[in-house]
């Protein structure tokens, strides 16, 4: 190829990617237009302190916010307890060739990757119809936790992998118990990486619409147990886009809602990932 | 799930033997339970009307059970089933229950209200839904290509719907697949060349909510609550609470509860169409 | 091991105690995906006895009302918009990684780099709302319906299209500095240098970002439930509506009972088995590579 062709293509190449970047940021300002020009103006304080009223065209989303608040607070619950104790056993008290760990291991990446609406539809069957629990906030929360399960383990893991060796043999030198290392160092130690992985998860719980239609239900009136059918913010999106004429504003307005939340717990996750981590074990 | 059905039935069976013992010494005290089965139509909004009854008479139990109208008739034919619910009339064959009329269901056709027509008659429908008609142009409109609305399989108001025009879903020749009433009633707004079937309450409902929709007549009869509750408008089908013999005791405090005045929100808020009086 | 205090005496007891709670912890962890399969096997039962496996792919069409149960329209529907989907956000995610990494100066890159992290991080469902709002009717202008396998294949690109960049861009970064330092010396210019060097350097990478949304695209509901238009058929133009599997579920789930109720789940499980099949092979494809 000569120095000339080479330079054409090297031009070519510039103009192309320069286009293509500056298209696809157009075309999202104009989505990210649209949803602040539509949702803003229906946004203020009684949005957020009000229930719905006229099938959520007018009022706001308060009943929506505390069943969302419910079913998140019920997933991480059940999730958190499972997912850290999933999380030590298999960096802390298994090799990773062991059956349990390696089957354990297997069947979180295939957890990982069943689309949400599959557990939605075992979440039917299991929480509502077996259980017996029915359209729930209880269902919800806990079809959630089954979702944000590989998540949670795999970060929280990969914390305490990535703790140095020695801590467990200097405590071992010093004669502490597995136990005790475990409580008193590899925990605290291991914190911002739980927390970390505990946000994203809720960040993948809130953006979940499919998996909750069959299992927590369409009702947006304020929950008063956790038997009650509760809608989130996701669902009420999709209901007011779908089904509610009229309700585009105030769908693009609980949209922008729920962005904020989710980038609220993204950036925040990614913030401790950088910084609480590296200062945390510094400081230890 | 044959162990499901079975082990459901099962337990149906003992609340019903339990139920059976109570009923005896108890009657006066204010615990018991009615069991009420049939049409998947019907039931979310019994449920609901249940709930209400339960917290306005403590110590009573209702519960819902589906599995389509026939199964309610049958529950109420071998004693499984206090009450059944049926989304039709009772057939000649079934004279010797007591039906009470519970609700209607009436289903309009719907258009963009930019759309100059007024009225289709059984014909018309027929051709648009099996796409012998493609154009608003052969009926009269104007000059634009029409969108065909249906409803997803399983839905009571495609089931009517077909009943009616004598249709089977394969004929149907479809643009969009809908779920929910209020569903179609949006797409229709949205696009002035689309037609679509929904409840007759929802439709009127949003029209006043001013959503630019219109109700077509069907034929000469005028698509609205008052002509499905004269019984006048064709397109339409009385839900049905059926009784072995006229209702006594809990079941009729419960059957007069259900047809109250009282509970026409909840039957609105269910597309139905309240009976009147 | 010195057992003396509270803290350090931990008699074995203790430690096996909590032992046995992890191992719990991990095997319920571990069974759960056995249970799902177990649950979408047995509540799909009833769909094998009385259908037959072969009706679903033999039947005429999808209309459970009157007994027929072909699922291939829905497959197709699918795989079409997947792959849609895929063929334009993986060239399109690759070229705006490069963008921010050799091309933007260090400004806009960054804030690009940022704008894309927000995408990345907006729920499918507003990409939904978007689409049915503002995209549905455009299309619609063009060609009626307007619901159609065309605005699927948008959404869902616009929707992985964030991630597939995001991951591109970290495998880029992790090219050796060396290398470029060397292309450089060498007088390459940046686009020869992204093409002989880079790029070869950045598949593996590159494959497992596409591998996942891949995963993502044929498991999203919301977006494609909204924008799709949902007839079973299989689709003669790009503007004709479609339906896909998970679609399907989410539409009709609500008021199947009985057999209806159990292709439905059937539904979930060949979802499931494309999705644990698509990830499977191309890891197996990864690790053959690896030692290959």
């Amino acid at each position: 190829m000569d120095k000339h062709s080479l330079f054409t293509y090297d031009m070519l190449s510039t103009t192309i990617i320069w286009t293509v970047a500056g298209l696809l940021g157009c075309l999202f300002f104009w989505l990210l237009g649209d949803l602040m020009r539509q949702g803003i103006p229906h946004l203020s304080w009684e949005f957020i302190s009000e229930p719905p009223a006229n099938a959520g065209r007018s009022g706001g989303i308060t009943s929506i916010l505390v069943s969302t608040g419910l079913i998140l607070l019920i997933c991480m619950v059940v999730a958190l307890p499972i997912g850290l104790g999933t999380a030590i056993f298999l960096s802390e008290y298994t090799a990773e060739t062991h059956p349990l760990a390696t089957f354990t291991g297997r069947s979180l990446d295939v957890l990982a990757s069943v689309p949400s609406i599959v557990f939605g539809l075992f979440g039917n069957a299991f929480f509502c119809q077996l259980l017996g629990l029915g359209f729930s906030i209880l269902s919800g929360g806990l079809t959630l936790a089954c979702m944000v399960l590989p998540i949670l383990v795999r970060t929280t893991e990969q914390g305490f992998r990535a703790l140095p060796l020695e801590y467990r043999t200097s405590a071992a030198a010093l004669g502490l118990s597995k136990r005790a290392t475990l409580i008193h160092l590899l925990l605290p130690a291991a914190i911002p990486a739980l927390v970390v992985g505990f946000i994203l998860g809720l960040g993948r719980a809130i953006a979940e619409t499919a998996a909750l239609i069959f299992t927590s239900g369409y009702v947006s009136r304020m929950p008063t147990s956790l038997f009650d059918s509760g809608r989130t913010l996701s669902i009420h999106i999709y209901d007011l886009s779908m089904n509610v004429p009229g309700g585009d504003q105030a769908a693009y307005a609980t949209a922008l809602v729920l962005i904020l939340c989710v980038l609220t717990l993204n950036s925040l996750a990614q913030w401790m990932a950088k910084h609480w981590t590296y200062t945390r074990r510094m400081n230890i | 799930m044959i162990s499901f059905v079975a082990q459901s039935l099962s337990v149906a069976l003992l609340f019903l033997t339990l139920s059976a013992c109570q009923d005896s010494p108890a009657t006066s005290a204010d615990n018991f339970k009615l069991v009420i089965s049939g049409s998947s139509t019907i039931a979310p909004l019994v449920a609901e009307i249940g709930k209400r009854f339960e917290s306005q008479h403590p110590g009573a139990r209702v519960d819902v059970q589906t599995g389509g109208s026939s199964r309610g008739i049958a529950d109420i034919r071998n004693g499984l089933a206090d009450i059944g619910m049926a989304s039709r009339a009772l057939s000649p064959s079934e004279q010797h229950l007591h039906g009470t009329l519970l609700a209607h269901d009436g289903i309009g056709i719907i258009v963009h209200q930019s759309n100059p027509l007024v009225s289709l008659d059984s014909e018309d429908i027929t051709n648009i839904y099996t796409g012998k008609v493609r154009n608003w142009r052969d009926m009269g409109g104007l000059d634009a290509p029409i969108t065909v609305i249906t409803k997803a399989e399983g839905r009571a108001t495609l089931e009517l719907f077909l009943q009616y025009f004598n249709l089977t879903s394969p004929q149907i020749n479809a643009h969009v697949v809908i779920g929910d009433n209020e569903q179609g009633i949006k797409t229709v707004a949205g696009n002035p060349q689309a037609i679509a079937y929904v409840s007759i309450g929802t439709a009127e409902y949003d029209v006043a909510q001013e959503v630019p929709i219109k109700l077509l007549s069907l034929g000469d009869i005028p698509a609205s609550l008052a002509e499905v509750q004269a019984g006048r408008f064709p397109l339409s089908r009385p839900l049905t609470l059926v009784t072995q013999t006229t209702p006594v005791g809990k079941i009729k405090t419960f059957i007069d509860f259900a047809t109250s005045e009282n509970m026409h929100d909840l039957v609105k808020r269910h597309y139905f169409v309240p009976r009147q009086g | 091991m010195i057992w003396s205090n509270a803290i350090t005496s931990s008699p074995a007891k203790g430690d096996r105690f909590l032992f046995h709670v992890l191992r719990s912890f991990a095997g319920i962890a571990g069974i759960l995906v056995v249970g799902i399969l177990t649950f979408l096997v047995s509540e799909s039962l009833p769909a094998f006895q009385q259908i037959g496996i072969t009706a679903f792919v033999t039947d005429p069409s999808w209309h459970p009302t009157e007994g027929t149960y072909n699922l291939l329209p829905m497959f197709i529907g699918t795989m079409y918009a997947t792959i849609g989907a895929v063929t334009l956000a993986t060239p399109l995610g690759i070229l705006t990684a490069l963008f921010c990494q050799y091309y933007a100066p260090q400004a806009i890159a960054s804030g690009y780099r940022a704008f894309i992290e927000l995408l990345a991080g907006i729920p499918s469902v507003v990409y939904g709302l978007w689409g049915l709002v503002v995209l549905v009717p455009l299309i619609a202008d063009l060609r009626p319906p307007g619901p159609s396998l065309f605005a699927g294949i948008l959404i869902l690109t616009i929707m992985i299209f964030p991630t597939v960049t995001l991951v591109s861009l970290s495998a880029l970064q992790q090219v050796p500095k060396e290398y470029i330092q060397g292309a450089t010396a060498l007088g390459c210019t940046r686009w020869s240098m992204i093409r002989q060097i880079i790029l070869p350097n950045t598949w593996p990478g590159i494959l497992t970002g596409v591998t996942l949304q891949t995963g993502r695209a044929i498991g999203e509901t919301m977006a494609i439930l909204m924008v799709c238009g949902n007839v079973v058929q299989y689709p003669s133009s790009l503007f004709d509506p479609i339906r896909t599997l998970t679609a399907n579920i989410a539409l009709e789930m609500a008021y199947a009972t009985d057999t209806h109720r159990a292709s439905l789940f059937l539904t979930g499980l060949f979802l499931l088995t494309i999705v644990i099949v698509v990830i499977m092979s191309t890891q197996q494809a990864r690790s053959n590579q690896a030692y290959g």
